[in-house]
């Protein structure tokens, strides 16, 4: 890996309009633009650096990609560059939806409105649970693993049990499982 | 309590619990804001979820329009801050050993055993919002129709989003 080039510096103003210009253009999803602005644009992180960043976002509680502004701004200026990049990205979106929950105030009560929302609502239920199908791909040929998709789903949507009791029983036994299929 | 405390005591334990992000807790948010503290109705919290989905950005959104639901701006922008707040400075503060774990078999386990269980959430988060619109049988047809087309054809997920909301208009939903 090309160690040998220096790190980049980056000023808190591009970290801000970095992170603004991603979250801006991540309609379905900010973690492309996210990482075509660190990687190929601003060239600020390497691919693997960037590999190796996400995967400890992905594994940390919280929006990945939140976390990823936290990361990459705390890289080149502690707290001050995290708290700029995550305010550089969450800018544009907050005021969007600010922006729509007030047209939907004013507007909502439009027969058409509801009726166009709770038709959208049937298709997003469904895009959500492919993401969910896709997301147990790599599950496959792991009986156990998949029995563990399928308690939590039973426990969280049918039987409509508190999260934290659900994940305090389930997340130490999936780890057990894991740590002994490992061995 | 007032509403303003509840939002950020809930948002706050949930941002430390959003093992593979926001909408994973979604069920939990659903539980919380629909059967606890009736802020909203079923038909209201899958509005505000595909609303959220409208927008540009992070999938946290939802509670931000939660907030804004319950307390008005100030409520957006607690709800919104103390689903951020925890989760990043755990984040912030992880970020700077993670690299010598890397390869740990504990950090491994841990990985692979959450994975499951974030899979199975999700899952849970597209049942209820799907459930929420109370349509008929033209509702699911829409959700698992979505559901095929989105797993096992390359199609832009835009277009049943569009065809659903049309369907919507005419009043066949």
């Amino acid at each position: 890996m090309a160690t040998s080039e220096p790190p980049p510096r980056v000023t808190l103003a591009e970290l801000y309009r970095g992170f603004f210009h991603a979250g801006a253009r991540g309609v379905g999803g900010v973690l492309p633009w996210a990482r075509r602005m660190l990687v190929e644009e601003r060239r600020w992180l390497t691919a693997a650096e960037f590999t190796d960043l996400f995967s400890l976002c992905n594994f940390l509680p919280g929006p990945n990609t939140v976390n990823l502004s936290i990361v990459v701004g705390a890289r080149f200026h502690g707290v001050r560059g995290a708290v700029t990049a995550l305010a550089g990205m969450l800018t544009l979106p907050l005021l969007t939806v600010l922006l729509l929950a007030a047209l939907y105030d004013r507007f909502g009560a439009a027969p058409g409105v509801d009726a166009a929302l709770r038709g959208i609502g049937a298709a997003a239920g469904g895009l959500v649970l492919a993401t969910g199908v896709k997301m147990a791909e790599p599950l496959r040929g792991r009986p156990r693993a998949l029995g563990v998709v399928l308690v939590t789903f039973v426990a969280i949507a049918l039987v409509r049990w508190p999260l934290v009791p659900v994940l305090l029983a389930l997340a130490p036994l999936s780890v057990l499982i894991a740590w002994v299929r490992r061995a | 309590m007032s509403p303003l405390v509840s939002l950020a005591l809930r948002f706050a334990v949930l941002s430390l619990l959003a093992v593979g992000g926001v909408t994973a807790v979604v069920p939990e948010v659903h539980r919380v804001v629909v059967e606890v503290h009736h802020w909203a109705s079923d038909a209201e919290f899958t509005q505000m979820f595909v609303i959220a989905r409208a927008a540009p950005g992070p999938n946290m959104l939802l509670v931000t329009l939660i907030g804004w639901q319950v307390a008005g701006l100030p409520g957006a922008l607690v709800a919104t801050a103390a689903m951020v707040a925890p989760s990043c400075t755990l984040t912030y503060l992880v970020a700077g050993v993670w690299q010598r774990f890397r390869t740990a078999r504990w950090r491994l386990a841990i990985e692979a055993g959450l994975a499951p269980i974030a899979v199975g959430l999700v899952i849970a988060t597209g049942w209820l919002v799907a459930r929420g619109g109370h349509g008929g049988a033209v509702a699911y047809a829409i959700s698992a129709v979505t559901t095929v087309l989105v797993v096992f054809t390359r199609v832009n997920p835009l277009w049943p989003v569009v065809a659903a909301g049309l369907l919507g208009l005419l009043g066949a939903v």
